[in-house]
């Protein structure tokens, strides 16, 4: 009784402790954001211009749908690794439907959207019928996409896309600003997303899934069905957030979305969300996209090399990932 | 006693029969557990004690023998059919998700939906009433936590512990098993888990006890099972026998004297 007294009066013990890890997971992201907005203004001249932040929103919001499907797959302590490589594939069946083969644009977009949704749903299954493990999975998925990528593209670009297939890249002013239709796409996804991770049944399970299976087994939840769910929704993400490259890029590029499978990991993780499961929020990842996004875009402006970019980013990952591991061992 | 000896067991079993591999577990174990009791079950390392509770909890399927509850046959696949008949279990690592608070461990997998529109569409969750009907079942058992969303992590092991019996104990329409509930309990801490153990008791509810704490069996158990490699060997009581009879039973070094009253 009377160490516990004295414990909490030095504020030492667990509960604060982790009251503490749970404050630093959720404000961290958003001082780091702040502090990186400073820096970047203070540094350069054109970061803080209407049409730099628009730009940011533009190139923020493939990497923000990607990473809202990393986000659910992390939460239950898996991981995605095929997610750009599967949106790569996306892209070329709906622009290769809807040109080479002159497909209804919006039949090819639902067959691009519905490639993607295939691969999740084979990713889930692999996770929960054959109990492997998801690095492994997706680490065989991420080279089975990115072969029929090529394969299907033969290597070339598909151009002249008809208007629905790149509507997500039409913009609208607000504010002074241009913003696209993916960049609030993206934003309403996250939206929705929050909402059913919080507020529904099926959100919880996905929390007590990633954060004790055997827990939630136990107490009723059908936690393989759960990871399916999980999986293939993700995979619905990826056809998403293909229609949305189409619509930026203007084309269906065979060599797009490589850097996209370890942004959408670094966004999660630099977010705030722990790569053990159970804990985090997708909102965290949209904070997460924006300092991924605003590093890449800042660090250009400055001049410096994009092969730093890439440096800077495993720097960034592996920071966060360090933040949630010491908080985690601080409470065992 | 005499009168809890002619009524009909809650839960019973014949002849559980239980192989894993080479080893048996379970050979031919009988169960009795009476309405409104505290059954404590004892007996060394390895005797069948988990395997027994696994049985009629529906985490295993024995291999032979019938189960029965209220002295009707039941063959649980999984532990969701036993929850569904009644049968709560506090495993012995809890089985809580600590990232949850405790409203949600308490609801988790039966969570209570909103009952308008989008509660029924949507699967929103209620809660307001989840928090509120949470902190009526942790007062009924008299557990001292300050908030209902204080995450389970932040609880001490006895804290925790009365979550997990709290969770069972608002549940278990019929019965509560807890294997080993205070193994890694301080002393004021396991006297918190007994506290519990009789409330859910007072509250018309039998109890399935495992225990190696002799001290505390007999002072909370109106009857001890004992086994020994993988059967019952003798059903005893705090007032017919010494700890030291109870131990020897347990060991083999006294034999029983055959099927005991209760
Ligand atoms: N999953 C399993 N696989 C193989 N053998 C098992 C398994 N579970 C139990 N056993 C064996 O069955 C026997 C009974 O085990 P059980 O866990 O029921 O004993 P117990 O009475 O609960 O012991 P303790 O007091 O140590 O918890 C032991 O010999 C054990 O090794
Ligand atoms: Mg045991």
């Amino acid at each position: 009784m009377l160490a516990r007294l004295r414990w909490t009066e030095f504020g030492r013990d667990p509960g604060a402790a982790i009251a503490r890890a749970r404050l630093i997971s959720t404000l961290g992201p958003l001082i780091a954001l702040l502090l990186a907005s400073i820096f970047f203004s203070i540094r350069t001249d054109r970061f803080l211009t209407t049409e730099n932040l628009s730009l940011i929103t533009q190139q923020v919001a493939v990497v923000g749908v990607l990473a809202i499907g990393q986000t659910l797959i992390i939460l239950t302590a898996g991981v995605d690794l095929s997610c750009g490589a599967v949106m790569a594939f996306g892209t070329i069946v709906m622009t290769k439907l809807a040109v080479t083969h002159g497909v209804n644009p919006f039949l090819a977009i639902a067959l691009g959207i519905g490639v993607c949704l295939g691969f999740g749903v084979l990713n889930g299954l692999l996770v929960t019928v054959l109990r492997l493990p998801p690095f492994i999975v997706t680490l065989g998925t991420l080279n089975i996409a990115f072969a029929l990528t090529h394969i299907t593209s033969n290597e070339e670009t598909i151009a002249n896309l008809p208007d629905p297939v790149v509507f997500f890249g039409n913009t609208f002013r607000f504010a002074g600003t241009t913003i696209t239709y993916g960049s609030v796409l993206a934003v309403a996804l996250t939206l929705i997303t929050w909402f059913v991770l919080t507020k529904t049944v099926g959100g919880r399970h996905v929390y007590a899934t990633g954060n004790n299976p055997d827990a939630a087994r136990l107490a009723g939840v059908r936690t393989r069905r759960v990871l399916l769910a999980v999986y293939a929704t993700a995979g619905l993400l990826y056809g998403i957030a293909a229609l949305v490259l189409v619509g930026r890029t203007g084309v269906g590029d065979p060599q797009a979305g490589q850097s996209a499978n370890l942004d959408s990991i670094t966004a999660v993780v630099v977010g705030g969300t722990s790569l053990f499961g159970g804990r985090g929020s997708v909102l965290g990842t949209l904070v997460g996209t924006l300092i991924v996004g605003i590093f890449r875009n800042g660090l250009q402006l400055l001049g410096v090399a994009a092969i730093y970019q890439f440096l800077i980013t495993g720097v960034l990952v592996i920071l966060a990932v360090a933040v949630d591991q010491l908080s985690r061992r601080r409470q065992a | 006693m005499s009168a809890v000896a002619a009524r009909v067991p809650v839960l019973e079993a014949r002849g559980l029969v239980k192989h894993y591999g080479v080893v048996t577990a379970l050979d031919g174990a009988d169960f009795d557990l009476y309405p409104g009791e505290i059954l404590a079950l004892i007996g060394d390392n390895g005797a069948g004690k988990s395997t027994l509770i696994k049985a009629l909890s529906g985490a295993i399927v024995p291999d032979r023998g019938e189960i029965f509850l209220n002295g009707t046959p039941v063959h649980f696949r999984n532990p969701l059919e036993a929850r569904r008949n009644g049968i709560e279990t506090v495993y012995q690592d809890l089985a809580l998700a600590p990232a949850l608070d405790i409203a949600e461990n308490l609801f988790l997998g039966r969570e209570l939906r909103r009952r308008d529109i989008i509660g029924i569409v949507l699967r929103v969750t209620d809660r307001p009433r989840m928090l509120r009907e949470a902190r009526a079942h942790i007062a009924d058992l008299k557990i001292n936590v300050g908030s209902m969303k204080q995450s389970v992590e932040t609880l001490s092991g006895g804290q925790r512990q009365g979550v997990a019996v709290a969770r069972a104990a608002a549940f278990a329409s019929r019965v509560v098993i807890m294997d080993e509930p205070t193994a890694a309990l301080g002393v004021r801490e396991s006297g918190m888990v007994l506290d519990l153990i009789r409330e859910v008791r007072a509250r018309g509810t039998p109890v399935v006890l495992i225990s190696h704490n002799m001290p505390q069996v007999f002072e909370i158990a109106d009857r001890l099972h004992v086994m020994r490699l993988g059967r019952r060997v003798a059903t005893i009581t705090p007032a017919s026998h010494s700890m030291t009879e109870a131990v020897a039973l347990m060991t083999g070094a006294a034999s029983s004297q055959g099927p005991t009253k209760g």
